[in-house]
């Protein structure tokens, strides 16, 4: 199989183009996306591809094209909203929360919504605390969504390429810092990554870290320097939060006995509470200290730079977390 | 008096349809109304008595194919648009053979087979997926309508603002059918709204704006047809604000403390059912005998109805776990 280096938006961008021209019934919303080819870059030259008429700018108007394009899955299209910042997303909450992720069921199974929201997360940018949130959690809260998280070009292209043959609402993540940061191998033929299939990043036995999107790259550095004082971290990425694959995240746990969480949400109620829960339940014999859990500080996003990186999870915090675990772990 | 034209020059099966449509829906909240205090229905109603010409005659000014959406008050949009009083029945006494399998209730209750893209709990919330499924048949190049169903209330969410604006840039062909009962749950319109007419917000959007007697099942038919035909031709959305009330309160056993019995008894006096009844009467299009026909039918038709659901088995409890997603359920993948 022949790979190439891609950045993640360029993944994000392939799988965009192969779904569209693959099948017709997949149509692109969002503020900019087309003739400028929104201002991350994820859709450029699709436009000029695929016309106005599938690659299609908006208003401003966020409830309004999610609520269209809600109405557009339920006759007949697979719609890609996106939200330029996934603060924004606040604003059309309606129509992803009472509306997308409940009319199958509520109708008795009269209708599906296939409908593939993509939404940046992540700070880091000193963007302000309006444009640096991360609210995955949010939606893997609520049933009838799916939420997925990639951390890697190649999985960022098989997983939304897996989206856009989904049949039901799916909530898609992108790290907005990866874009064009992050680079990697992905293979010049097709392919699609199931979603509830967590990835082991990372082999180890001493210490399971678990994390997601971006983290995953923090948690990968602060394993490298572990790695150099003899300690073994493996890292384990979920990839997709719902659905969630349990199994591989306990069966990591239970291999190495400890387990540190590390999520660029907030903590409080989080993605990491829920994944501790997760681990508890399934590894409990196998815990040789507490669970640790690194996220975002319950703060608002701050502007300046030394105060937003000591809100948000870096390496430091996890080599920190995984010393107190090692420390905390009883004698065999 | 009633400005539209002679109802002569209307084929005569159109209005006793019209007229057997507009009975269903009254006696079908009545008959739900009775039940709910009997017990065989949980939760709330929102009836639309008084409200029965707004739903008819939009419902019929459209083709079978073409979609509406529906709001928290949408029994009779669905009778209007076709449905069947058992299975509505069924579906309001939360009943298994109910057309949602008894999961959506008074609130969700919907025949997509029929075009009906939901009733909705969310005010406003139906607006912009009206307009989607509009831009789907733009974009298919499919000669139907969609219609969304909200009211004054609604005319305030922000999501009509989006909606119509979004629906004008691209010339879909949707219609906003404003049910203006001058209420927005308790509040009346004039503390929420500061204009007198919801349609004059057409012109912000660039898009016409019509006012029509929405008690007057005649008149809601024509507005109707004339936006269908402009938005089958390409020419656009129309924002219809049909003035009409609702007799009874916003929900079932709500005071009702917001407004007067002498209001309520003035519009009495306009309710649209026996308006048209006279007018067909008074036009001598049909003979009397023939409505009472109809109207005994359709009492005969909610009997049945009622005793379907009653009959009807209730969910299994371990169903309410599946359904959740079209392709999995919890139980396989959680």
């Amino acid at each position: 199989m022949s790979t190439r280096e891609l950045t993640f938006a360029q993944a994000i961008r392939e799988a965009l183009d192969e779904e569209l021209a693959r099948d017709e019934r997949i149509v692109l919303f969002g503020e900019d996306i087309g003739a400028w080819g929104g201002v991350f870059r994820t859709t450029e030259g699709l436009y000029e591809k695929y016309g106005p008429d599938r690659v299609i700018d908006t208003p401003l108007s966020e409830e309004g094209y999610v609520g269209m394009a809600v109405g557009i899955a339920m006759t007949g299209m697979h719609p890609v909203p996106e939200i330029m910042f996934g603060d924004f997303i606040t604003l059309a909450m309606d129509q992803i929360v009472n509306q997308a992720a409940k009319m199958r069921y509520m109708t008795g199974g009269q209708v599906a919504v296939p409908i593939t929201i993509r939404a940046t997360m992540g700070g880091g940018r000193s963007s302000g605390a309006q444009h640096s949130q991360s609210w995955h959690a949010w939606f893997a809260h609520v049933p009838g969504l799916k939420v997925v998280v990639p951390s890697t070009p190649y999985d960022a292209k098989g997983l939304l390429k897996t989206a856009l043959r989904d049949p039901n609402p799916v909530v898609f993540f992108e790290d907005k810092v990866m874009y064009h940061k992050i680079k990697g191998p992905v293979p010049e033929e097709e392919y699609l990554i199931p979603f509830g299939v967590a990835d082991i990043k990372r082999e180890g036995k001493d210490v399971t870290i678990i994390a997601l999107s971006r983290m995953v790259h923090t948690a990968l550095a602060a394993a490298e320097r572990l790695a150099q004082e003899g300690i073994s971290a493996e890292v384990v990425d979920p990839r997709t939060l719902t659905p969630l694959d349990e199994e591989t995240l306990v069966q990591s746990v239970c291999k190495t006995g400890g387990a540190v969480i590390v999520d660029e949400g907030y903590t409080r109620f989080g993605i990491t509470a829920e994944l501790a829960a997760v681990i508890a339940k399934g590894a409990f014999d196998y815990l040789d200290a507490p669970i640790e859990r690194v996220g975002a500080f319950d703060v608002p996003i701050p502007f300046s730079p030394p105060l937003e990186f000591a809100t948000i999870p870096d390496e430091e915090r996890i080599v920190q977390a995984v010393y107190r675990i090692l420390e905390g772990r009883r004698p065999q | 008096m009633d400005a539209t034209k002679s109802l002569s020059s209307y084929p005569t099966s159109l209005l006793l349809e019209m007229f057997r449509r507009m009975t269903l829906i009254r006696e079908f909240e009545l008959r739900a109304i009775e039940e709910r205090h009997r017990g065989l229905i949980p939760g709330f109603i929102h009836s639309c008595v008084g409200q029965e010409a707004t739903a008819v005659g939009a419902c019929l000014a459209l083709n079978p194919d073409d979609v509406i959406t529906s709001t928290h008050r949408g029994h009779g949009h669905l009778i209007a648009k076709g449905g069947e009083a058992r299975y509505m029945m069924a579906e309001l006494a939360g009943r298994q053979p109910g057309y949602c399998l008894g999961r959506g209730g008074s609130l969700h209750i919907s025949d997509f087979n029929l075009g009906i893209l939901g009733a909705n709990g969310i005010v406003g919330g139906g607006i912009p997926i009206a307009a989607g499924a509009a831009l789907a048949f733009k974009m298919r190049g499919e000669r139907r309508v969609a219609l969304a169903f909200f009211g004054d209330g609604a005319a305030n969410e922000g999501a009509f603002h989006e909606a119509a604006n979004q629906s004008a840039v691209w010339k879909l062909p949707v219609i906003f059918f404003c049910e203006n009962n001058l209420y927005g749950e308790g509040t009346a319109m004039h503390r929420s709204t500061a204009i007198q007419n919801l349609a004059d917000r057409a012109v912000a959007y660039g898009f016409p704006g019509v006012i029509v007697d929405g008690n007057d099942v005649v008149a809601v038919y024509e507005a109707v047809r004339q936006a269908a035909e402009r938005a089958r031709n390409g020419e656009g959305p129309t924002l219809i604000e049909a003035k009409t009330y609702r007799l009874r309160g916003h929900y079932e056993g709500d005071p009702q403390v917001y407004r007067t019995p002498q209001e309520v008894e003035e519009w009495k006096r306009r309710d649209p059912i026996p308006r048209f009844r006279a007018r067909l009467l008074q036009e001598q299009l049909v003979d009397e005998s023939t409505l009472e026909e109809i109207q005994g039918e359709i009492m005969a038709q909610l009997d049945e109805a009622v005793l379907f659901a009653k009959q009807a088995s209730q969910p299994q409890s371990e169903d309410a776990l599946y359904g959740v997603y079209a392709d999995i359920h919890n139980g396989l993948v959680f």
